[in-house]
């Protein structure tokens, strides 16, 4: 035990910023809550319960996003399907919701959810039978994306395919999901998703308190995540890590077998996705198809450049600016965003190819210098 | 004896309590047979590239603690040899083994490397984002499955060896810096030393002097021929100058095979070696 609390506390010298960074999101998070459940609605500074809704949704995606970082940005594996992970998350999430919703149903049937009484079909799938136990929805929503990404990262790595080819097929693993998931044959409510959730562990979803709690908790896992990745990365397997990324026929003549590092590390990426998917359904209150879409893989991926890669709050940041800027921008102009986003990607890709936080340094170290010469003279 | 009696009597010998089955037993340290004095062998090796062939039924012995030159022309099989004892590449035909027990063709790279056989690229390739220290630490001998690697920490006689691998490679003031900031004679220097740091028993060396300075090709010199003896170094080079001051043994490629073998002074009063070299005529003359 000892030793896992020094493995723990080591890592808290490489990244300075970690914990800076997962104080000031739990204080605001603790606000937040604080505010919408406290005020009065007529006070200037009430949250909205929609707004506490949107915010934990961001997480989610901050989340996301930080999986991407830390297989693209550390190692170098560029996975423009990752919304496959976190969908396959939300679905196991999904289900356990719609196990919930019971008897009260359109259809009220005491079992089958309201797609299979529809469509006619007599009995739960196999793959149905446990959901409705919390615990176990929850190994689902990690088992299943993290096997998946074992499965599909053992094959690739493991053929030693690499760079653009790896994407290409990333892409094709979650279009393919895409595609069987809306199949109603799949029992996965086929185009409509899963939806009408009522209640989670006996929790009205509706409720405000359900609401910030689930805020809640999605920004405490947030911070265990970033903190644990933070620590993985600066142990010797993250400097593996990055020689995998810049040299890795190097790491290999140095006795490494880079194919095992790529595949765990894919794996605890994925799991986080999948994590992430789990709490972003009962938020949203809908998972269907659409999440397994390459473009939504994509965006992700822009998140991650616009707030800098290879740097976790990096991640984290972006995905918080590009998701407001999109609500803000949808708002005002819908037609617009798709448009706004690729502009945002070419112009960080021109001019800030290490994204946000890599302005943030270099504004740092211009200005040092100019400091310690006055010093100087 | 009944058939009875006989499976009785193979169960007992399956469970003999004074031995350990095969897949029990803890996997032998990789030792190194060199019993009769030879660390590598390669024989008849052959491999072609869309028919061209890059090595034409290629034999090489290496002597325990040797320093061993090998030179040739462009396109000789140099560095496409050095890729099939590594295991990057494999060949048509032929065998390679690393003391008398270990089958290098049947081995990954990274296997191979853990036997103890370290190589330097011709273009030095070091983890330019990473400080000059960590590039070290990466390349201790140590275990490197992921898990251990996960919980790793290094202990004070490691800390030990990097130190005296950093005085040796002469880079001790920058051991703090980013690899990528190091000239390109350094970045040379730092890839030896991340083979020295890993403690191996057979080094493969491709140009190690390229685009050093004079001082540091005496110095590089100094360090090969301080190694031979204890370790094996085959060198690539294609500095003359360079590998007369080193060599004890030479093996001139030519198309895929071995042209010639001895001392410097044989090699160059051979008259195959003179005519590749230097073109007929001058052979004739």
């Amino acid at each position: 035990m000892s030793k896992l609390i020094n493995w723990f506390s080591e890592g808290r010298s490489s990244g300075k910023y970690t914990l800076p960074f997962v104080i000031l999101l739990l204080a605001v998070t603790v606000l937040a809550s604080a505010a919408n459940l406290l005020l009065p609605q007529d006070s200037a500074l009430y949250v909205s319960t929609y707004s506490i809704t949107l915010l934990g949704k961001y997480l989610c995606y901050a989340m996301l996003a930080l999986a991407v970082d830390i297989i693209w940005g550390y190692c170098g594996i560029l996975s423009l399907g990752h919304g496959a992970f976190f969908a396959l998350g939300g679905y196991a999430m999904g289900m356990y919701l719609m196990r919930q919703i019971g008897d009260r149903g359109v259809y009220g049937h005491p079992i089958l959810p309201d797609f299979m009484v529809f469509l006619d079909w007599q009995e739960l799938p196999w793959f149905w039978h446990g959901m409705d136990q919390f615990w176990f929805a929850m190994i689902m929503a990690v088992l299943v994306p993290g096997l998946l990404a074992f499965v599909f990262g053992w094959l690739a790595f493991r053929s030693r395919v690499t760079g653009v080819y790896l994407s290409i097929m990333t892409q094709a693993l979650t279009y393919a999901l895409l595609l069987a998931f809306f199949r109603n044959e799949m029992g996965f409510g086929g185009n409509n998703g899963l939806t009408d959730f009522k209640e989670i562990l006996g929790f009205d979803l509706q409720a405000d308190s359900t609401r910030v709690s689930l805020f809640i908790i999605t920004a405490i896992l947030l911070a265990v995540v970033l903190m644990l990745s933070q620590r993985i990365l600066s142990s010797r397997l993250g400097k593996v890590t990055l020689a995998v990324r810049d040299a890795e026929a190097r790491t290999r003549f140095i006795g490494y077998r880079t194919e095992r590092y790529k595949v765990w590390l894919f794996v605890y990426s994925a799991v986080i996705a999948g994590v992430a998917g789990a709490l972003y359904v009962p938020q949203v209150g809908i998972i269907n198809p659409g999440e397994f879409s390459p473009i939504n893989s994509i965006e992700v991926v822009i998140w991650v450049a616009v707030g800098g890669r290879g740097t976790l709050i990096g991640a984290i940041i972006g995905a918080l600016l590009v998701n407001y800027a999109k609500t803000r921008f949808t708002a005002i102009m819908p037609d617009g965003w798709l448009f706004a986003l690729g502009a945002l990607f070419v112009l960080v890709t021109l001019f800030l190819p290490k994204g946000l936080i890599g302005l943030y340094g270099q504004l740092k170290s211009k200005r040092q210098p100019a400091s310690s010469q006055e010093v100087t003279s | 004896m009944s058939a009875f009696d006989n499976s009785i009597q193979g169960l007992r010998e399956t469970f003999r309590r004074d031995q350990v089955w095969p897949f029990l037993a803890p996997e032998q340290a990789a030792k190194v047979d060199v019993s009769n004095q030879m660390i590598l062998y390669v024989e008849g090796l052959n491999l072609s590239f869309d028919g061209f062939k890059a090595l034409n039924d290629l034999n090489l012995y290496v002597n325990d603690g040797e320093l061993r030159c090998l030179i040739g022309a462009n396109g000789a099989g140099k560095t496409t040899l050095m890729d099939v004892i590594t295991g990057k590449s494999k060949p048509d035909a032929g065998s390679v083994f690393f003391g008398q027990t270990h089958n290098l063709l049947t081995k990954d790279e990274a296997d191979i490397a853990q036997l103890g056989i370290g190589r330097k690229f011709q273009k030095p390739t070091v983890f330019e984002e990473q400080t000059v220290f960590d590039n070290l630490e990466l390349s201790l001998k140590t275990d490197k499955r992921v898990l251990p690697t996960l919980f790793a920490c290094l202990s004070p006689t490691e800390v030990d060896r990097i130190d005296e691998v950093l005085s040796i490679i002469g880079l001790k003031q920058q051991r703090f810096m980013k690899a990528g900031a190091l000239s390109h004679g350094q970045k040379q220097w730092l890839e030896i030393g991340m083979l020295l740091v890993s403690d191996p028993r057979l080094l493969l060396i491709d140009e190690p002097v390229a685009g050093m300075t004079a001082q540091e090709t005496e110095r590089t010199a100094e360090l090969l021929t301080s190694l031979a003896g204890e370790r094996t170094v085959i060198v690539v080079e294609h500095d003359m100058e360079f590998v007369r001051s080193i060599a004890r043994t030479v093996t001139v490629l030519h198309q895929g095979s071995v042209l010639a073998e001895g001392t410097m002074d044989q090699i160059q009063s051979n008259k195959d070696v003179i005519e590749v070299y230097l073109g007929e005529e001058a052979a004739e003359v």
